[in-house]
């Protein structure tokens, strides 16, 4: 199948300002470090650099973490649930109304396709402010417990993959509960949540409440392990997961994490094939591939498994790889030199272990960082690729040939953090529900995200859940059990 | 005329639903309040644990597969077995606590009435629990709570029946399997409930009972690959034993953990206000399907 001829649509990114240096936002006021530190963001796509950001040190997280127990002590926590709904509501609409200014900013910084930024992650985002602005005066009718109360100041650390969305599925939640927030965004992708901490101002959110600390990993060190945190939620690898819980053991801290995962993507014969291949390529190489919940192992029924996998080399071969601030772009710019280099050593093990290896023809830019959606065939259980999380457009083919045999290699992994199914038989899909040990179960579908529906991982992908009522309890203290 | 002389029991391990010695060979001896003699209990080793473990494993998917209403009956059952042999229980309570005849009595009531109150969660905590998700879009959209799999349960070092009773059937309920090491010095009661439920219908291996040094089996139970939570609720009072150190080994597998919720045992005769022991050892699943004609 040849690509269609197509001209450029490129998004403006005149919407947005970028401002030269940006510092970190502590009790409603931007201001330098400390010790003056900074790191600067690139367009992953180009290598430019896009501005300087403050790099957040001891004393700068300990005077945000102060602001936010202030906030917390005075303001937030003392203010009726039915105030506090109405700011998080505020940020809801201000969110969708500055929508495009978040879209291109997220995808400047992230490189990430503008058409993802623009239809899922800026919408969405609003959607869970909405979607928790109707908590906080209900938490009492949540079901959980009967005198819901805040654990006090929210530590959260968010990853670079989803900047804008991880940003919302932490401060809303916790808002909403009646927490004060410390957040320290992903070093290489500051640039949405310092554009929020703006959006708060004009929002004339009480200073303290939302706290943004940009940095580097020792920022984040810095801020999990202060004393006066109540609540730490992380989003990020299971290596870093493990360290944040052995330095949180022995506290009274709360401990939300959602890490990795090497979801299994599970095609049977009886699968409507066309929507099967779409939805496989939505699960891997959705944000090229760099979702912790992509579907990164394709298990195919053997019978079709030949048939499925040249539609799918077809159907990726019309992808368009390139620009991301241009519309008709499916797959961007992996986000950093590092990922790039993690996705290219780990994919190289693939063929030297015995797989065959397969790269969509396209051509990629000369500059910034770019990895070809790739798919290995002859993928056996033991290969690094089916094991371990590449975090980028690589999907690893196996097969079965029985639906006990889809489940075991599904369920053969330390991770658990989402599954897919497909098929067309309704009692089939219930039964490989109950078996996949996976906190998320996409049935004819991959990579669905709502505000309402909880998110979150069993075994080594984590504990704790994010979005709907789940979501609330752990922005909420447990009481004895 | 001469007085009889007593039977004196040593008692061994119950995993599996079968009663071995520990594969150490060795034993300790268990004393009343008083420091009078009771009974030789098997001191469980590492690799006893291990044994454990893989029995809970085996077990697992069986127990949890069966209905909530099956659990519901079986574990009730358990109570009704449990009523069976209330003297008993009372005379361990008694020796090893230190208690009167008549507050051990009250004990074991409470270990029963608690029993039955875990027992009637079964076929409801995924009502309470569960949630039929409004998303933006034509999807189905539900979310269960499963067993997290196996737990490693430290059992309360003093309320040795109700105690253990209150952390061991939360457990349970779901659909989880259990690995517990019993109170060091007052194993008794643990003991004879292994009895029990190796005469119910408890399938083998759901609960696995430990004798022995919380300090030399606890590490291999927070830090097995194969166990995936804990309850660390019985480590205070246990001797030499820092639950944040067991904490931070648990953490190298993402192990839930619940950790102890003072520094003394909690009062275990209070009625838990609702059912987050439970939920505590499981995990929330959401499953998506679009809709269509």
């Amino acid at each position: 199948m040849s690509i269609f001829e197509y001209a450029p649509a490129p998004e403006s990114r005149a919407v947005v300002d970028i401002a030269s240096s940006y510092g970190l936002f502590i009790d409603g006021e931007f201001g330098d470090a400390a010790d003056g530190a900074v790191l600067k963001t690139l367009n992953p796509a180009t290598e430019e650099v896009l501005t300087e950001v403050a790099v957040g040190g001891e004393s700068d997280v300990d005077r945000a973490v102060r602001a936010a127990r202030r906030a917390h002590d005075k303001v937030w926590g003392p203010m009726p649930g039915s105030e506090r709904a109405k700011y998080l509501f505020r940020i809801a609409r201000l969110l969708a109304e500055r929508s495009r200014e978040f879209a291109v900013l997220e995808t400047l910084d992230n490189g990430k396709p503008i058409r993802e930024s623009r239809d899922v992650d800026v919408p969405t985002a609003a959607a869970h402010f909405f979607y928790y602005a109707g908590w906080a005066d209900k938490l009492e009718h949540a079901g959980l417990g009967r005198d819901p109360r805040p654990h006090g100041v929210a530590a959260q650390v968010i990853p670079w993959n989803f900047p804008l969305l991880m940003l919302a599925w932490k401060v809303a939640p916790a808002l909403a509960a009646g927490n004060t927030v410390v957040l320290k965004p992903a070093e290489t992708t500051p640039l949405s949540a310092l554009l929020f901490a703006d959006l708060l101002r004009q929002a004339e959110l009480p200073p303290g409440v939302v706290n943004i600390v940009t940095g580097a990993r020792e920022t984040g060190s810095f801020l999990v392990n202060h004393p006066d945190v109540d609540k730490i939620a992380f989003t990020g690898s299971t290596p870093v997961g493990k360290r944040i819980a052995r330095e949180v053991a022995g506290s009274r801290k709360s401990l939300t994490l959602e890490l990795g995962g090497k979801a299994a993507n599970i095609i049977f014969d009886d699968a409507p094939v066309d929507q099967a291949i779409e939805g496989i390529v939505n699960g891997i190489f959705f944000n090229q591939g760099q979702v912790c919940c992509a579907g990164s192992r394709l298990l195919v029924q053997e019978s079709v498994a030949q048939e499925v996998v040249e539609r799918l080399k077809a159907r990726l071969s019309t992808l368009r790889v390139g620009d991301p601030m241009d519309k008709n772009t499916d797959v961007g710019a992996v986000n950093s030199a590092q990922q790039l280099e993690r996705i290219t050593r780990i994919t190289d093990t693939g063929a030297v272990e015995g797989a065959t290896r397969w790269s969509a023809p396209c051509e990629l830019p000369d500059r910034g960082y770019w990895f070809a959606p790739t798919v290995f065939t002859d993928v056996s259980t033991a290969h690094t690729i089916a094991r371990e999380e590449i975090f980028g457009p690589v999907l690893s083919v196996l097969t079965f040939r029985t639906p006990a045999e889809a489940v075991a290699k599904a369920n053969n992994t330390p991770y658990g953090l989402s599954a897919g199914i497909w098929t067309e038989k309704g009692s089939r899909i219930l039964w490989m529900a109950d078996q996949l040990r996976a906190g998320v179960v996409w049935a004819n579908t991959f990579n669905r995200f709502d505000p309402t529906s909880p998110f979150g991982g069993y075994k080594e992908s984590g504990y704790g859940r994010e979005g709907g009522r789940h979501g609330l309890a752990a922005y909420l203290q447990e009481g004895a059990l | 005329m001469s007085t009889r002389l007593e039977v004196r029991k040593t008692y061994k391990l119950f995993i599996g639903g079968a009663f071995p010695r520990s594969e150490s060979g060795r034993t300790y001896e268990v004393r009343d309040a008083k420091g009078g003699f009771l009974a030789n209990a098997a001191l469980a080793s590492r690799k006893d644990a291990r044994d454990a473990v893989k029995a809970a494993r085996a077990a697992q998917a069986g127990w949890a597969g069966a209905t909530a209403y099956n659990r519901g009956q079986v574990l009730y059952r358990v109570a009704e077995l449990l009523e069976g042999r209330r003297d008993q229980f009372a005379a361990e309570v008694a020796a090893g606590e230190g208690l009167r005849a008549k507050e051990a009595e009250a004990v074991v009531s409470a270990a029963v009435d608690r029993w039955v109150w875990y027992a009637g969660w079964t076929d409801k905590v995924a009502q309470v629990a569960g949630a039929a998700n409004p998303v933006a879009g034509p999807y189905f959209n539900l979310s269960v709570p499963e067993p997290t799999g196996v737990v490693g349960v430290v059992a309360p070092q003093r309320s040795s029946l109700l105690g253990l009773v209150s952390v061991l059937a939360p457990v349970l309920v779901t659909g989880n399997t259990a690995v517990v090491l019993s109170s060091t010095d007052r194993p008794l009661p643990a003991i004879t409930l292994s009895e029990v439920l190796a005469t119910s219908d408890v399938p083998k291996g759901v609960v696995n009972i430990l004798t022995g040094r919380v300090t030399e089996v606890a590490p291999h139970l927070v830090g097995h690959m194969d166990v995936n939570a804990v309850d660390l609720t019985g480590t205070v009072g246990a001797d030499g034993v820092s639950w944040a150190e067991l904490e931070a080994t648990a953490a190298d597998t993402v192990k839930r953990v619940v950790r102890p919720g003072g520094e003394s045992e909690p009062d275990w005769t209070v009625t838990p206000d609702g059912p987050r022991r439970i939920l505590a050892f499981t995990e929330t699943k959401t499953v998506w399907h679009p809709k269509g004609i």
